[in-house]
C-alpha cells in the first residue's frame, strides 16, 4: 500500500510539472511564433514554414518599420504620454491617498471626501457623455485628452493610501513634534518610507499608459496624434478585418509580406513592457499583497 | 484627546483639492451629461440648446431586435468569463503549491503572468495571426493531426468560447497570485497535524488547502457578480467582426459603434446609462455581500 502511494505520488508529480510546462509554453509559444515571423522572409512566410524559429532570416521588416514616419511619430507621443501621464497619476494619488489615509478626527468630512471618489468607481457617465466633456474642454487632439480624463486613478489611490496607513503612526506623531506640518511629514517621511510600494504603482502606471489605445483612437481626430497602442490597433487589427473574407486581398498582402510587417510592430509595441516587466514582477507581489492586507 | 486645529487641518484639504476638481471635472461632468440620454443631441447645440425627447431613445432601443442579442451575448460572455477565470487560476496555484523546485515554480510564475501586461491590441495582433485559418499555426496543427480547420474568430458559434478561452489564456497566470498569498496565509500547524493523521498530499489539499482558500473564492465569486455586464470592451473590439456579431457583438461594443460609429448619440447614451444603472446595483450589491460574507471592505 504504501508502495502504491509513493508511485502515485510520483506519477503525480511527473504529469504536475508537465502540465505546468505545457501551460507556460500555451502563454510563450505564440509569441515565438509571431517573433519567428517576423524575422523571416516573405516566401517562407507564404509557404508557411516558419514555426517558432526564423526562416530565410532577414530584418527586412524592421528596417521598413524603422523607416515608417508614422510609427516612429506615434512612438515618440507614446513616450510622452507615459512621461506627462505617470507624473500627473502619481502626483494625484499620493496626493489624494495621504490625507484619505488619516482618521476621521484629523481630517474633517473625510468619509465625504472618500465617497466623493469611491462613487466614480460604482457609477460611470458612459462612453458618450465622457467624450463630450473632453470636447468640449477643447482637448480633442491634445496630448492632455490621454491623461486628464483618468488623472486620479482611484483603485491606486486605495492600493496606496491603505499602504499609508499601515506606516506606523509614531514615525508621523514624532515628525509633528518636531514641527513639521503635514507637507513635511508626507515629502519627508511618509514618501520615502513608502518607496517599494510607489515603484509598484508607478510601474503599473506606466504600462497602463503603454498599452492604452482606446482614448487615443476616439479623442484623436487626426491620426497623427495616435499613441503607438492607437496606432497599432489601427494597422494590426484593422487591415486583418478587411482580409478575413476576402482570399485576394489576403494574397495581394503577403506579398507585401505584410505578416511579417504586423508581426515586427506587435513585437516592437510589446518591447517596452517586456523590459519593464522583470522589475514589476520582482515588486508586484508585495505591493499587491501589501495593497490588499487590510486590518 | 480630539485637537481640532484647523490650521494644521487645512493642508490635508489643500492636498485634495487637485483630485477632487479632476474627479468632479471628469468624472461627475459626465454623469451630467446622461441628459443626453432624454434629448436629440447636437453637438454645435450643446446639451442646453438640443431638444428634448424624454424616454423617446429608450423606446426605440427597446423595440430593436438587437437590444436583446447584445444584452444576452453580454451576460453569457461575462458570465463565462467570471466562472472559468475562477476555476482556472485555482487549478493552476493548486498545482504550483505542491511544486518543490523553486527555480522551475518560479519560472513557470514568470511565463504565465506575463500576458497579463500585454494589452488586447498586442494580444488580438497575435491572436490573428495565430489563429488565421488560412495562415495559422494553431490551424496548421490542426491540419496536421487531421482534425478539419477552424475559422475561429469568423465562425459565430465559435467566437464566444474564443473569447472566454483568449481571457483565460491572458489572465489565468495573473489570477493565481489571489489563490498563491491564500494559501501562504495557511496555518502550517494544520498540515503538520494531517501528517501526524496519516494524510497524504492530496488529502491535505482536499482538506486543509480548500477549506483555507475558500473565503477568497466566495469573495472573489461575489465581486465577480458586479462584473455581469463586464464582458471585456477590449478584447471583443480587437476580435470580432460583422460575421460574428451575433454571438459577439456586447453592449460596451454596441454602444461605441452607434455613438461614436454612427453619431446617434442620444441612443448610445441611452443604452450606456441602462448599463451603468444596473452595473451600479449589480456592483453595490456585492460589495454589500462582500462586506456581509467576507467582511471586505475597500477602504
Amino acid at each position: 500500500m504504501v508502495q502504491h502511494n509513493a508511485w502515485g505520488r510520483k506519477l503525480f508529480i511527473a504529469l504536475n510539472y508537465s502540465l505546468l510546462a505545457a501551460m507556460s509554453l500555451v502563454c510563450l509559444l505564440p509569441l515565438i511564433n509571431v517573433l519567428a515571423v517576423s524575422f523571416s522572409s516573405a516566401a517562407a512566410i507564404e509557404g508557411g514554414k516558419v514555426t517558432l524559429w526564423p526562416v530565410e532570416f532577414t530584418t527586412r521588416a524592421y528596417t521598413f518599420v524603422a523607416s515608417k514616419k508614422e510609427f516612429l511619430t506615434s512612438m515618440g507621443i507614446s513616450v510622452q504620454r507615459v512621461l506627462l501621464g505617470v507624473v500627473v497619476n502619481m502626483l494625484l494619488t499620493i496626493l489624494t491617498a495621504y490625507p484619505l489615509s488619516k482618521e476621521i478626527t484629523q481630517l474633517r468630512f473625510r468619509t465625504g471626501y472618500a465617497w466623493i471618489f469611491v462613487f466614480t468607481m460604482l457609477f460611470s457617465g458612459g462612453l458618450i457623455p465622457t467624450y463630450m466633456v473632453v470636447r468640449e474642454f477643447g482637448l480633442i487632439d491634445s496630448l492632455w485628452s490621454l491623461v486628464l480624463p483618468g488623472a486620479v486613478p482611484i483603485f491606486n489611490v486605495i492600493l496606496m493610501l491603505n499602504f499609508f496607513r499601515n506606516l506606523p503612526k509614531e514615525l508621523s506623531e514624532s515628525a509633528f513634534i518636531d514641527g513639521a506640518g503635514h507637507w513635511q511629514t508626507l515629502w519627508r517621511i511618509i514618501v520615502p518610507l513608502s518607496m517599494p510600494s510607489i515603484a509598484t504603482v508607478t510601474l503599473f502606471t506606466i504600462v497602463g499608459h503603454w498599452n492604452e489605445w482606446f482614448q487615443g483612437l476616439i479623442y484623436m481626430n487626426d491620426p497623427i496624434h495616435y499613441p503607438l497602442a492607437s496606432y497599432l490597433q489601427t494597422i494590426v487589427v484593422k487591415l486583418d478585418m478587411t482580409q478575413l473574407n476576402d482570399p485576394t486581398a489576403l494574397r495581394f498582402l503577403s506579398e507585401l509580406n505584410d505578416r511579417a510587417l504586423r508581426a515586427a510592430q506587435i513585437f516592437l509595441g510589446m518591447v517596452p513592457v517586456l523590459c519593464v516587466y522583470p522589475f514589476l514582477q520582482r515588486y508586484f507581489m508585495s505591493g499587491i499583497v501589501l495593497g490588499s492586507v487590510k486590518e | 484627546m480630539i485637537r481640532r486645529n484647523w490650521k494644521i487641518e487645512l493642508p490635508l484639504h489643500f492636498m485634495l483639492l487637485p483630485g477632487l476638481i479632476l474627479v468632479l471635472l471628469f468624472c461627475y461632468g459626465p454623469m451630467a451629461g446622461i441628459l443626453i440620454a432624454f434629448q436629440n443631441f447636437i453637438p454645435v447645440k450643446g446639451l442646453f440648446g438640443s431638444e428634448w425627447v424624454g424616454l423617446d431613445h429608450f423606446r426605440y432601443v427597446y423595440g430593436l431586435p438587437e437590444t436583446i442579442t447584445v444584452f444576452r451575448n453580454t451576460v453569457v460572455i461575462a458570465s463565462m468569463k467570471i466562472v472559468a477565470g475562477l476555476i482556472a487560476p485555482l487549478i493552476t496555484a493548486l498545482l504550483l503549491n505542491e511544486i518543490g523546485k523553486r527555480l522551475f515554480k518560479r519560472t513557470v510564475q514568470t511565463v504565465i503572468y506575463m500576458p497579463h501586461f500585454l494589452s488586447w491590441v498586442i494580444m488580438a495582433g497575435i491572436l490573428l495571426d495565430v489563429l488565421s485559418p488560412t495562415t495559422g499555426i494553431v490551424n496548421a496543427v490542426l491540419d496536421w493531426l487531421g482534425v478539419t480547420k477552424v475559422f475561429f474568430l469568423g465562425n459565430a458559434d465559435w467566437f464566444p468560447y474564443v473569447l472566454v478561452g483568449t481571457d483565460v489564456l491572458k489572465e489565468f497566470g495573473f489570477g493565481t497570485i489571489v489563490y498563491l498569498a491564500a494559501i501562504t496565509g495557511i496555518n502550517p500547524a494544520l498540515y503538520e497535524a494531517a501528517v501526524l493523521d496519516g494524510a497524504n498530499r492530496w488529502k491535505q489539499t482536499l482538506h486543509i488547502t480548500l477549506p483555507g482558500i475558500v473565503p477568497i473564492i466566495i469573495l472573489l465569486l461575489t465581486l465577480g457578480l458586479g462584473n455581469v455586464l463586464n464582458a471585456g470592451f477590449d478584447q471583443v473590439f480587437n476580435l470580432y467582426s460583422p460575421s460574428v456579431y451575433s454571438t459577439g457583438d456586447i453592449l460596451d461594443t454596441y454602444v461605441y459603434r452607434i455613438g461614436l460609429g454612427n453619431g446617434q448619440y442620444g441612443v448610445a447614451t441611452a443604452v450606456g446609462l441602462f448599463k451603468s444603472v444596473i452595473s451600479f446595483a449589480l456592483i453595490s450589491i456585492s460589495y454589500f455581500l462582500a462586506y456581509r460574507l467576507a467582511n471586505y471592505r475597500i477602504f
